[in-house]
């Protein structure tokens, strides 16, 4: 478990962030949003050892940043919004410095390496010199030294900033499967991204915490709408009457598409979507897609973090 | 201990791998060679001795400008690379991270030193050398090399410009040189300080003619401690700014 208690940090008489206060369960997948300037990579860097803070506290594990701050450092990976390696070397001799380095045992290091560049897809590149990757396979070196040494941490800043939509899949997987054998803390601004891969959220507003949970119990706890959107064909107005007689519904808007079919935006009070899929059905209407409406994250962030709510 | 050879292994293959040190080892190994030609065996000197003495003198320039050329990447590239989080992030202390770094370049002039001995080996095939001679120089330059590099190690850790910290790694060491100078014109005890903290005057100077004092060993093993625990004292302070 990662314990954060009343983490602070001033860059001089400038505040950076201010009484953090969290914890992420083993195993669990973290999104930590806020605008630019929030804190957040102050956070990250305290949390992976590199900054110390003001005061506050920070546990991995039961292990204290201050009382033991090398041996916090061992159970942590990170990987900052720019991969950091050594261009010179090969992937191989790079990911065995660093597990090394890190005090994973020397007689399985190797092993480690393999079973990590398998993980990572990059079993292929071992022996390149890390100078001639593309981006992606960089990134996916960031990756790989982040959790060459095992850590029970993993923090990644921007993991998927700067790749194509093939490599964002192939990433999203990649942070997925990490997810079961590390606590991963992901900072982002795509906020779809967080919404596919994260299992909760922490939100900074001017250094300071204003919200963590899951992202349902968030939308919940901050009374931001739910929203589902219906494509349906046959008769709107009855599918209308049929879910505004629901009492979790509060809001309907039909909008006509080409071809018959028409789009019912629905905004709700609580997650229900089987209700909402249960009434259109019943209403007589086909329902050919049922799906979560869009930018309730982005709403939620927006009301969030800067206290307004989303335009849409 | 381990932490410091993994970190010096690694630098030391940097270097190996980076043309700029080829660069500057071959132009000063040059100039070490004209030097050699257009000084030591110039005016006349018709004793061995006094030809590697000469040697000795010119060398040990060549091995300080190699000391702070060699190590002014150490740190500045890693912070301007962004690669120290690295280092910052593993379990290793700001010790291990700093001798570590010096070690390689101190190993890395260690190689142009090396390289040098062509020179003194053809004054023992042309004349009369006692091996003790050339044990002390060696053991000076290998002195100058340390301390050298470790100047230029403190200056690589306060700034993300590997130039800046070679101009800077440059002014110190001309400072330390030219202390004797500084030391002419103050006044007591100012002078004996000052004389005390020159580069090559009085603390060289013993090597050249092949003899070891002690207080030379001291002084220059001091200024590799005081310039790694300058750097080090940087790198701690970064953690909290």
């Amino acid at each position: 478990m990662i314990e954060v208690k009343g983490l602070t940090k001033y860059y001089g008489p400038s505040r950076a962030i201010y009484d953090l206060e969290f914890q992420i369960e083993s195993g669990q997948i973290a999104g930590f949003l806020g605008l630019n300037g929030a804190g957040k990579s102050t956070a990250l860097k305290i949390l992976a050892g590199y900054l110390l803070p003001t005061s506050g506290s920070v546990q991995v594990e039961g292990i204290d940043l201050l009382a033991s701050p090398e041996r916090l450092r061992s159970r942590i990976g990170f990987l900052p919004e720019q991969p950091p390696l050594y261009g010179e070397m090969t992937v191989r001799g790079f990911l065995a410095y660093l597990a090394k380095l890190r005090s994973y045992p020397s007689s399985r290091v190797a092993a480690r390496v393999e079973e990590v560049a398998e993980r990572t897809s990059l079993v292929a590149e071992l022996d390149s010199v890390i100078a001639t990757l593309s981006l992606g396979f960089r990134r996916r070196v960031g990756i790989a030294q982040a959790i060459v040494h095992d850590p029970a941490l993993v923090i990644l800043d921007e993991p998927i900033s700067g790749l194509d939509p093939v490599q964002i899949v192939e990433m999203r997987h990649l942070i997925r499967q990490l997810g079961g054998d590390h606590t991963l803390l992901i900072s982002s601004h795509i906020l779809s991204e967080v919404e596919e891969t994260c299992d909760s959220l922490i939100l900074l507003r001017d250094g300071e915490l204003v919200a963590q949970g899951s992202e349902t119990e968030l939308l919940q706890r901050f009374n931001s709408a739910l929203s589902l959107r219906a494509t349906i064909r046959g008769d709107v107005t009855t599918a209308h009457e049929a879910l505004m007689a629901l009492p979790i519904v509060t809001n309907v808007k039909a909008e006509d598409l080409p071809g018959g079919d028409a789009t019912l935006n629905i905004t709700l009070e609580r997650d229900e979507p089987e209700s909402v899929a249960s009434a259109l059905v019943g209403s007589g209407v086909a329902l050919r897609r049922l799906e979560a409406g869009h930018n309730q994250l982005e709403g939620l962030f927006l009301e969030v973090t800067t206290g307004k709510g989303a335009s849409s | 201990m381990t932490s410091i050879l993994l970190i010096a292994r690694r630098e030391l293959g940097a270097h190996f791998k980076n043309l700029i040190g080829y660069v500057v080892i071959a132009a000063l190994l040059l100039l070490d060679g004209l030097m050699f030609h257009a000084y030591a065996l110039s005016d006349g000197k018709n004793l061995s001795s006094e030809v590697l003495r000469e040697f000795f003198y010119y060398s040990s320039g060549m091995t300080g400008a190699a000391g702070i050329l060699l190590s002014m990447r150490l740190l500045a590239e890693e912070t301007r690379e962004g690669t120290i989080v690295l280092l910052y992030t593993a379990p290793v202390t700001d010790w291990q991270i700093v001798v570590g770094k010096w070690l390689s370049a101190f190993l890395f002039v260690c190689v142009f030193v090396v390289l040098s001995l062509y020179l003194p080996l053809m004054i023992v095939v042309h004349g009369s050398v006692h091996p003790g001679h050339l044990a002390a120089g060696y053991l000076g330059l290998t002195l100058v090399a340390a301390a050298t590099t470790a100047i230029g190690t403190f200056c690589s850790s306060i700034t993300s410009h590997q130039l800046v910290a070679g101009i800077l790694g440059a002014v110190l060491f001309l400072l330390l040189v030219t202390m004797w100078f500084t030391a002419r014109i103050a006044s007591p005890p100012l002078d004996d300080l000052l004389a005390y903290s020159a580069f090559f005057d009085k603390h060289f100077q013993p090597f050249t003619k092949g003899a070891i004092h002690t207080r030379a060993i001291v002084y220059y093993t001091s200024v590799t401690f005081l310039a790694l625990l300058g750097a080090r004292v940087v790198l701690g302070t970064r953690r909290w700014r």
